[in-house]
């Protein structure tokens, strides 16, 4: 190498052009291969001054890899960049303004404001293009200096336009600019709210054309638009119902496009089906595998099918899995049986043929084939209790060929469970105990709770049997888990045989129908970034990293005039562009936390105890029944804000336990009122709450009190007293509380979003000689300002007051009314505020400050329901 | 913010050595890519391939053409769909420049590839991808065309990206294909498992200036799709269109206008969800003896018109990767074995509607059985019937205007080809 470049520093320093070319040739081919050529960094940069075209992008080629590395020779480039962006020739100008916003050198960087300056008012359309995506790179480096330098305004100047967000203006220029500016243009408008329903559907009109377009990306960011702006139309309009009927075929389409392209549509399909299974419920055929897919599309289109499948296409789709089935790829396989139980358990009707196409497929002897077959009869045998059990001898006779612990574990469940009817039961199982130490946890577990089973079914054939299992596990074994299990069944047998059967003999609560369901704020947030990595994933695009603007979270926007404005801060207007960069915790975190909590049965306390703990005993009798019935009613008590109830777990995501609810503060206290619904056909017990950390500690002060069994159809009314000790931790957005709810069936997670007011304490009210100095001494970028629309008053202080604002001094200038309030958070964070009111205007400003802006926009939204309840 | 896309491209061989790369963002290593052939190497053995990779924060999108993978790398949560759409027009470019995108194309062109590289996106966001316009300022010999590099071609920034000034033919004329490929799942019942038609109206546009074209096709394929006409039996379920046909005239009254790119293009392709029976119907009688040989019968009928004659007609039959010695009979056409693809594949240059042919196959077997469980791929049938579709579209008209008031002709073709009828044994 050493003599190489010697050979090339001397041909670089030729005088003859066609001779340097070459040489810059050659030190980027060698470049490429990767070799290590920035020792002749000035011998290159020496090139640069040249009118030949081709030299000169490679010289600048050469000056983007290694510049970093040689900052300090880099600056030898910058006065011939300067000159080269004033060139006769616009390719030059353009590629010297491109390649100086690509040399992420501080000192180069300095250099660039006034070349890009120019470029950006170049008569040439390329050099301003070119020079525009500058100014993006250069806010990439230091948005500062692009703030300082004017560049923004330089760029609004460029679109002609002082409000780049001009809705109109973008919808127009989707007519008008590439395939690739459509998708930009797309994906911007996916970010904005529209005022109400008349312009989602004005803007939906105006993209739906997009679906046409023969660039897949510029589909499925028009298909995003949609499926957000679909939110705010009315579900009975004839315009819902069409817009709903043209998604369907261009989602078809882009399945016949490259598999890499079809492999993004299907997971983004997949989010489609669960948040809006009618889109697709006609096109299940679609999604049928080709014998040629790739295998990653064959399994996404697999998850699709079951999604699908319903009473009207099960027999199409059975048919299909069957062949499935019989392939070759195993994982493949594997799913396609394990599709045939899940389609028994969802569609009742079919179970009959799922359990004789199982059947089959235990008859080819397959052995991953018959293992998976077992896993799926185990779950169909739960879902349809005494149903099916006349084939568990043709099960059995496949015990032998049983080698993964999944399928080992189903049969002994399966044994244990109708050890009743199945003769020898106990040689069966006996059979496993064998290997016992060989066996995984699961398959121990399972066979330690068979044995018990069946001695408490059987209990005079198999007493040696049990004690041998018990001894295995408590004795012999170094697994606490499985050594705490085994003691506390042989105290069980010991001490009280028929507590025993009660316990382990118990009834079992159905299983869910659906399966890996997305967790409803999840699906709603990746439906707003249809065709993102993150719904490819179906991973929260707070798992990425942030770009130089923070992360934005998005929610689906909601309907005005049905649902409060609480729920949603992004349709509460201006407060919507403020910009929250903060850490959020992701997915794994959270239930990781919720998890490890102790989500232990409830401490026994008697019924009448509980009414003495402090803050309950307030409530007993009058006032709280009152309150809440007003709530239910869903009206409003007084000048008092109270918040719609809203479920916030539907019944069929949490087997059958439905909650529905609201906060209120209430005599200085906060309480999360909520009626639990028993759905399901069983009876529930063992109720416990718990609280994820969030942003103002919010926490239970009491267990929840509900201390009989919740039996089916029944529903109760709960008034849980909070307050605000417990840890903290920033959510996203600031009022997010997420909620664990466990009963005797399983674990339920839901979040939902606290009404700042609740937050707002009695003694919020300001001296007014503070109240000036702190509204002085917080900085005034801190200020946020506000509209508050439509609003027709008289009495704005006092329903202010009722929800503790307070009034401090109230002004006349120039004719309008000037109101200086206070508020203050459990948290102890000032808010300070000034509304100005003019007369005869239905539209107030709002000013707040806050040494801790972010909570800015909550109060805003506070503001704007309290005026318009 | 604005959505976001790539920060690296990088053209990889099939070792998974980077043979040329472009960092348009900085804002992700670039020796991160030293991972992308190891966890595909890891992948591919787990039987999990997968398009997007990812290895701590960095993700992978990629996707391979010939000896060659094409990677994005992004640490942002990026807009995938455009960035496969994004990594597909590199191929359709590199391709058209370079007539074959492989290894040594890439190695041979270097220069230009970072040229393009370098005009085709800027900092994550896709610039002119249309390779007729790049060539008119990015050449393959720089110094023969110094003078004319010297401007940039308005199409670059204008409305209309596709197509430049000043084009001139002396004589105009407008070629249109519209090329129709059927589908086709037939079970080993024979029941027809799915069915669709995927249609395509291919321009290749010779013509002057920058004319204005309107294309008329018979109304019921159009007025089909709004569902205003749901009583003929095809419906075109969906369309799609290239950039330069107005999207909003053609939602409010169903007009195809459009300014056409110059030379060859794809001005529309649709979709029919019909049920089609396979136009060349396929009978199959395999019998296998295990040890000693596997006798194959296969039966084709064209059940198409009379008149009709397809071309080219191609059936493909798995066999046994472990036959050998094969003897074929056949009633027409020939039939060869192909064993590196396990197939024999039975060629017939014509074969008119309405007529049936036999095949005959023998194969042996070897005394020792092959253990390994083999997949049971489809028989698959290829074809071409000139001046038919199946959906019976056509071409009404083609409006021509251009200011300088030129003649010009539209010449229409009609193919139906099979996109692989299929049929399972």
């Amino acid at each position: 190498i050493q003599s190489s470049s010697y050979f090339l520093k001397a041909e670089l320093n030729n005088e003859k052009k066609e001779k340097k070319k070459e040489a810059v040739k050659k030190v980027i081919a060698a470049m490429t291969v990767g070799k290590d050529v920035s020792s002749l960094f000035p011998d290159v940069v020496n090139c640069m001054q040249t009118d030949n075209l081709e030299l000169k992008k490679l010289v600048y080629l050469y000056l983007m890899n290694y510049a970093k590395s040689q900052p300090d020779m880099a600056i030898m480039a910058v006065n011939s960049f300067v000159k080269d962006c004033e060139d006769p020739n616009p390719l030059i100008r353009a590629l010297a303004v491109r390649t100086m916003g690509c040399i992420r050198v501080d000192k180069i960087t300095e250099y660039l404001c006034e070349p890009l300056r120019k470029c950006l008012k170049d008569e040439d359309p390329y050099v301003r293009k070119t020079a525009a995506v500058c100014v993006a790179k250069l806010h990439d480096i230091n948005a500062q200096m692009v703030e300082d330098q004017g560049f923004l305004d330089s760029l609004r100047d460029l679109i002609a336009d002082s409000n780049p967000m001009n809705i109109n203006k973008l919808l127009t220029a989707l007519n008008e600019c590439t395939e690739w500016g459509q998708i930009f243009i797309l994906d911007c408008l996916s970010n904005y709210n529209p005022k109400d329903e008349r312009e989602a559907q004005s803007i939906c009109e105006r993209v739906t054309p997009r679906l046409s377009h023969a660039n897949s990306a510029v589909v499925l960011s028009a298909v995003k638009v949609l499926m957000k702006f679909l939110e705010l139309l009315p579900k009975d309009s004839d315009y819902y119902n069409t817009l709903l009927k043209k998604l369907s075929p261009p989602l078809v389409t882009l399945l016949s496009g490259e598999p890499e392209v079809q492999y993004v549509a299907l997971r983004n399909i997949n989010l489609i089906v669960q948040k809006r299974p009618e889109i697709l419920k006609q096109e299940i055929k679609v999604f049928f595998v080709k014998y040629n897919d790739p295998i990653y599309v064959k399994l996404e289109k697999l998850d699709i099918m079951i999604r699908l499948a319903s009473h009207a296409n099960i027999a199409q789709v059975l048919a299909e899995l069957k062949e499935y089935a019989t392939e070759v790829d195993v994982d493949f396989v594997r799913k396609a049986v394990r599709a045939i139980g899940r389609c028994a358990i969802k569609v009742e009707q079919s179970a009959e043929r799922c359990v004789s196409t199982l059947l089959d497929l235990i008859q080819t002897k397959v052995n991953y084939v018959v293992q998976e077959a077992i896993v799926v009869i185990r779950d169909i045998f739960r879902k349809y209790p005494n149903k099916y059990e006349s084939i568990i001898a043709t099960l059995c006779e496949n015990l032998d060929s049983l080698d993964e612990p999944d399928a080992r574990a189903a049969m002994i469940w399966i044994v244990g469970e109708y050890a009743e009817r199945i003769d020898n039961a106990d040689e069966l199982l006996e059979s496993f105990l064998e290997g016992f130490h060989d066996e995984s946890t699961q398959v121990q577990l399972t066979l330690l709770t068979a044995i018990v089973k069946l001695f408490l079914k059987k209990p005079s054939e198999t007493q040696e049997l049990v004690q041998q299992v018990l001894s295995l596990a408590t004795q012999d074994s170094d697994n606490p888990d499985l050594r705490d299990r085994g003691y506390i069944y042989w105290r069980l047998l010991s001490t009280d045989p028929v507590t025993a059967k009660e316990v382990v003999l118990s009834e079992k609560p159905l299983i869910s129908e659906e399966t890996d369901l997305i967790e409803p704020t999840l699906l709603d947030e990746l439906i707003c970034h249809i065709g993102s990595l993150a719904s490819v994933y179906h991973k929260p695009p707070s798992a990425f990293v942030e770009g130089s603007h923070g992360i934005h979270r998005k929610h689906l926007p909601i309907q005005h005039g049905s649902i409060d404005t609480g729920e949603s801060p992004v349709s509460a207007g201006p407060a919507a562009s403020i910009d929250q960069p903060q850490v959020i915790p992701s997915q794994g975190d959270l239930l990781g936390d919720l998890l490890n909590l102790d989500l232990g049965p409830p401490v026994n306390v008697p019924q009448g105890s509980s009414m003495q703990i402090g803050a309950v005993d307030l409530l007993g009798g009058g006032l709280d029944s009152l309150v809440r019935q007003s709530v239910k009613q869903r009206w409003y008590s007084g000048d008092l804000f109270l918040w719609f109830v809203k479920v916030w777990l539907p019944a069929v995501k949490a087997k059958g336990l439905e909650i529905s609810g609201t906060f209120s503060r209430r005599q200085g206290h906060m309480y999360m009122d909520m009626t639990f619904t028993n759905k399901a056909l069983q009876h529930m017990t063992d109720f416990a709450i718990q609280f994820n950390k969030n942003s103002f500690g919010v926490i239970p002060t009491t267990p929840l009190p509900v201390h009989t069994p919740l039996m089916p159809s029944q529903s109760i009314d709960i008034s849980l007293p909070l307050n605000t000790i417990g840890p903290v931790m920033k959510m996203d957005p600031l009022n997010n509380l997420q909620v664990a709810v466990k009963n005797n069936i399983d674990v339920f997670y839901f979040s939902t979003l606290i009404p700042l007011n609740v937050f707002f304490v009695e003694d919020g009210k300001m001296e007014r000689q503070v109240f000036l100095a702190t509204w002085k001494d917080i900085p005034n970028e801190n200020e946020l300002q506000y509209q508050i629309k439509e609003c027709h008053l008289n009495a704005v202080s006092g329903k202010l007051q009722n929800n503790n604002i307070y009034t401090i001094a109230k002004r006349n200038v120039e004719g309008q009314d000037m109101l200086y309030q206070s508020l203050k958070l459990t948290n102890g964070i000032w808010i300070l505020a000034e509304l100005r009111i003019q007369p005869g205007n239905p539209n107030y400003t709002l000013s707040l400050k806050c040494r801790a802006p972010e909570v800015s926009q909550y109060v805003y939204q506070m503001y704007d329901a309290i005026l318009k309840s | 913010a604005w959505s976001m896309s790539a920060s690296a491209v990088f053209v990889l061989d099939l070792k998974g050595k980077v043979l040329i790369c472009r960092n348009y963002k900085g804002d992700v290593d670039m020796s991160e890519i030293d991972h992308f052939f190891t966890l595909l190497v890891q992948q591919e053995e787990e039987g999990l391939l997968c398009p997007v990779m990812s290895h701590g924060n960095v993700h992978f999108l990629w996707i391979k053409h010939s000896n060659l993978y094409l990677v994005a790398t992004t640490n942002k949560n990026s807009n995938a769909s455009l960035v496969y759409a994004f990594l597909y027009k590199l191929v359709e470019v590199f391709t058209e420049y370079f007539k074959e995108l492989e290894e040594e194309s890439i190695q041979d062109n270097f220069v230009v590839v970072y040229e393009l590289l370098d005009e085709l996106m800027d900092f994550g966001f896709p610039q002119t991808t249309d390779s007729k316009i790049l060539q008119e300022y990015i050449t393959q010999q720089g110094n023969k065309l110094e003078v004319a590099k010297t401007k940039v071609p308005t199409t670059v920034t204008n409305a209309v990206s596709w197509r430049s000034e000043g084009i001139r033919y002396k004589k105009n004329e407008v070629f249109i294909d519209v090329i129709e490929s059927i589908n086709v799942l037939v079970n080993a019942n024979g029941s027809v498992m799915s069915s669709d038609i995927v249609g395509s109206i291919k321009l290749k546009t010779m013509l002057s200036g920058m004319p204005e074209l309107r294309l008329g096709l018979n109304d019921r394929m159009l007025f089909a799709l709004t569902g205003r006409d749901k009583g003929k039996a095809v419906t075109m379920e969906d369309v799609k269109f290239h950039q330069c046909v107005r999207l909003s005239r053609f939602e409010s009254d169903r007009t195809i206008s459009f300014i056409p790119p110059d030379g060859e293009s794809e001005l529309m392709s649709y979709r029919i969800n019909t049920h089609v029976k396979p136009l060349i119907w396929i009978e199959s009688v395999i019998e296998k003896f295990s040890h000693s040989r596997v006798e194959i019968m296969v039966k084709a009928k064209g059940q198409f018109k009379k008149q009709s004659v397809a071309n080219n007609v191609e059936i493909r039959v798995p066999v046994p990767s472990d036959a050998d010695s094969p003897k074929f009979k056949t009633s027409t056409g020939h039939a060869k074995y192909v064993p590196e693809k396990n197939l024999v594949v039975w060629s017939i240059k014509s074969f008119p509607g309405g007529k049936e042919f036999l095949m005959r196959a023998h194969f042996g077997l070897p005394s020792v059985e092959n253990h390994e469980m083999e997949g049971r791929p489809p028989i698959t049938v290829k074809f071409e019937i000139p001046y038919f579709t199946v959906s019976g579209i056509q071409v009404r008209y083609m409006k021509i205007i251009e200011k300088s008031g030129y003649q010009a002709l539209p010449w229409v073709r009609y193919i139906t080809q099979s996109g692989g009828e299929r049929r399972f044994a």
